[in-house]
């Protein structure tokens, strides 16, 4: 990949005038911008597959078909849909705050596409690979809530702002717990950077040296995790800002066209990385059997085993999705509030206690080895 | 500047929304998420059936009883034709009337699965909707090879019924029910065992049996306070008296409250075994015969009113007819259990929240048709 790239740039060193003497930035500049490009054509790719894949499994679960006609299987469904959006006509509402409400979309993208930048989708497969990298997820997908308060505040109707406020309300709330079960597993991996983070997962097999197994509270953590970030992608059971039976579709009850488009990008992209992050932090992200760092092919591996385990989550996600019913805006906050954060506090301390008894050694190392 | 200060919101909720079931709409004003005041605004979906029925003859009256509450046609039919058969003194022959309760329960089921699975699409589980759908297609089915129809039946007639049953229908109405019965188990472990829906409907809306009384909530919303009264058994038509069934009422199911939307909606979940059990017991016991009493080709009844009521799936449908001896009603009143339904709502969603009036309204099983007529 490096070396491949190296080669591209040295010819095109060769053969542009001028290119030679430009400083290092410009290079910098324009290996950004094709990794830019290619992150937004992979997530576009997985964002539109996935809701294809989500349309098709609600299908079955359902009792009926799902959609068939477009393409093998109706393949081609999510392409269709999203040049019909294109199409659509774009509409304003006419007391709307109308920059605030064009620029609402656009946020909740950014806000869940910047993310994918810093996932490691393999050793040497990733955008960047910044020592701050979690914090940086946690920040940008921020931005989401912002997005989503603009939008339903903007829109100037009121089932628009109730479900901007619940949104709000919701995320922020389900960030702390989040953060909590991620400093476990930073306190684990000893380390920002999510490349190093999986590295440090290293062990037996692939398998063993992942996160959950190191400590009985981290696999805690994981769960806590996983239901935060379910919660602060809004899906069921915590659809509650589009809660589409109260109201109506919450904050995006005005948009239409590529704007609607926009935010439902956004949704299904979150899906992957919900399930990207859940595996990066505990599940040994690209580590598995074979997945060896040093070589290509296991380089390759690792990116099947990443791509493997963050589809899984996929999964489950839809599955919860077309299972559970939503819960109320109280029981919402009681549950985070009374259980996940006071939970999320004991698998911190918790594993940090573990630690400084058997240092980071996994627990299976420890039945092996006798402490 | 002015200091901060909290107001009381108008929201209109309706008659384009989600759980609205229908055209009905609310003038909600809320502080926040809780509600201070439900106003129900009725009457998108009124048609002015109690004056058409003065306009048409008795038996050209039927169709437009579907209309009533098109989900339970043959319930309407049937609450209509025994109004006429009592107010005219006709007889209807035994298996007219097996065919009529076979049909009315089938549909009761029906009604029933659209009701628990919307209230399960309304908690926000849109599965067990589509699961309940599923089972109802079935009976529509069975419907079909019957009358022809998949949703207004016009299958009761003054004095019996319509069509009799195909060759083999009642053999596939036992295939239905065989098939049916271990599917509530199915649908119980998917949404009616689920923690959540559990949460969001146990505690949430209860109605006192006196409040229930007062408010004359009728069928499965007065059984979900604790009163136990179904006309099937306390005021017995057709061939009621001759079969065997219980009448679930609510308990405070779970640990919930007495009169809770969720003893409303387990009342509706066990009437569906109830309705299982009859259609069996009629299935066994079927005569062969007349399926249609002798009834003038102009029926004029005699001078007089009559008040009848049946047990439909949405509680009680009363017919109250005068004929002054002419080929069409002089005065029709309809009364319908979604009307005084609906009339309870205001009261009880007082400092509930905007989730909590979705959950009241699918609970009570309003229907437009039936509040409008």
């Amino acid at each position: 990949m490096k070396e491949l790239l190296d080669q591209l740039i040295a010819l095109a060193v060769e053969k542009v005038p001028l290119l030679g003497q430009a400083p290092d930035w410009v290079f910098y500049l324009l290996w950004m911008l094709v990794a830019g490009a290619a992150l937004l054509v992979y997530a576009s790719l997985i964002a539109g597959i996935t809701s294809w894949v989500e349309r098709r499994i609600a299908g079955r679960m359902q009792a009926r078909i799902g959609p068939n006609r477009v393409g093998p299987r109706g393949f081609f469904q999510w392409i269709a849909d999203g040049l019909k959006s294109l199409f659509k006509e774009d509409v304003t509402p006419a007391n709307a705050d109308k920059p605030l409400f064009r620029l609402a979309p656009y946020l909740v993208f950014t806000g869940m596409f910047g993310a994918w930048a810093v996932l490691p989708y393999s050793a040497r497969l990733y955008a960047a690979d910044l020592n701050v990298g979690i914090l940086y997820v946690m920040a940008i997908t921020s931005l989401v809530v912002i997005g989503i308060l603009m939008g339903g505040w903007a829109s100037g109707n009121k089932w628009g702002l109730f479900g901007a406020l619940r949104s709000s309300a919701q995320i922020v709330s389900y960030e702390v717990p989040a953060g909590l079960a991620i400093a476990t597993a930073v306190a684990l991996s000893g380390s920002l950077s999510l490349q190093e983070m999986v590295r440090a997962q290293a062990g037996p097999l692939g398998i063993l040296g992942w996160n959950i197994f190191k400590s009985p509270f981290a696999l805690v953590a994981f769960f806590v995790y996983f239901i935060a970030a379910v919660a602060e992608g809004n899906r069921t059971p915590f659809d509650l800002p589009e809660a589409e039976s109260e109201l109506v579709a919450g904050y995006n009850t005005e948009y239409s066209g590529m704007r609607f488009v926009f935010f439902f990008f956004a949704e299904w992209a979150n899906l992957f990385l919900i399930g990207a992050v859940s595996t990066t932090l505990f599940l040994g992200g690209w580590q598995g059997p074979l997945a060896n760092p040093d070589t290509w092919w296991g380089v390759m591996i690792g990116a099947g085993w990443f791509f493997l385990k963050a589809c899984f989550f996929v999964f489950v996600l839809i599955w919860i999705r077309w299972t559970l019913p939503r819960l109320r805006v109280d029981q919402l906050m009681a549950m985070c509030w009374k259980y996940l954060v006071p939970i999320a506090f004991v698998c911190l301390i918790g594993t940090m206690l573990w630690m400084s008894v058997f240092g980071d050694r996994a627990f299976f190392g420890l039945v092996a080895v006798g402490p | 500047m002015s200091p901060l200060q909290t107001d009381i919101w108008t929201l209109n909720m309706g008659p384009q929304h989600p759980s609205t079931h229908g055209v009905i709409r609310f003038v909600l004003k809320t502080d926040g998420e809780i509600i201070a005041d439900a106003d129900p605004d009725v009457g998108f979906l009124h048609r002015g059936l109690e004056k058409i029925a003065e306009l048409v003859p008795y038996p050209s009256f039927m169709p437009y009883t579907d209309r009533l509450d098109y989900l339970a046609a043959i319930n309407m039919n049937w609450a209509w034709a025994l109004s006429i058969e009592r107010l005219a003194g006709i007889e209807v022959p035994p298996r007219a009337e097996h065919l009529r309760v076979i049909t009315a329960e089938l549909n009761r089921i029906a009604s029933h699965l659209i009701s628990v699975g919307a209230l399960a699409s309304d908690m926000g589980a849109f599965t067990p909707f589509v699961h309940a759908l599923r089972d109802r297609e079935r009976i529509n089915d069975l419907f079909e090879e019957l009358c022809g129809a998949r949703l207004t039946f016009n299958y009761c007639r003054i004095g019996g019924v319509s069509l009799d049953a195909p060759p083999g229908w009642f053999d596939r109405v036992r295939g239905f029910l065989d098939y049916y019965e271990p599917m509530i188990d199915v649908f119980n472990r998917l949404i009616t065992d689920n923690k959540i829906f559990v949460e969001r409907l146990r505690r949430v809306a209860p109605v006192s049996a006196e409040m229930a009384i007062a408010y004359g909530l009728v069928g499965p919303n007065l059984r979900g306070s604790g009163v136990k009264f179904d006309l099937r058994k306390d005021e017995p038509y057709g061939i009621y008296p001759q079969l065997e069934f219980e009448v679930p009422v609510g308990r405070g199911y779970r640990d919930g409250v007495l009169g809770s939307c969720f003893d409303r909606y387990m009342v509706r979940i066990e009437e569906l075994r109830q309705s299982i059990r009859i259609i069996r017991q009629c299935l066994d016991r079927i005569p062969e015969g007349e399926i249609q009493a002798k009834v003038p080709k102009v029926l004029r009844p005699a001078k007089g009113e009559v008040y009848c009521r049946t047990e439909a799936p949405r509680g009680e449908v009363g017919f109250y007819v005068i004929s002054n001896g002419e080929k069409t009603p002089a005065r029709v009143k309809i009364r319908t259990g979604s009307w005084s339904a609906m009339s309870i709502i205001r009261e009880l969603s007082k400092g509930w929240m905007i989730a909590d009036l979705v959950a009241i309204i699918g609970s009570l099983d309003v229907i437009a048709p039936e509040v409008d007529r």
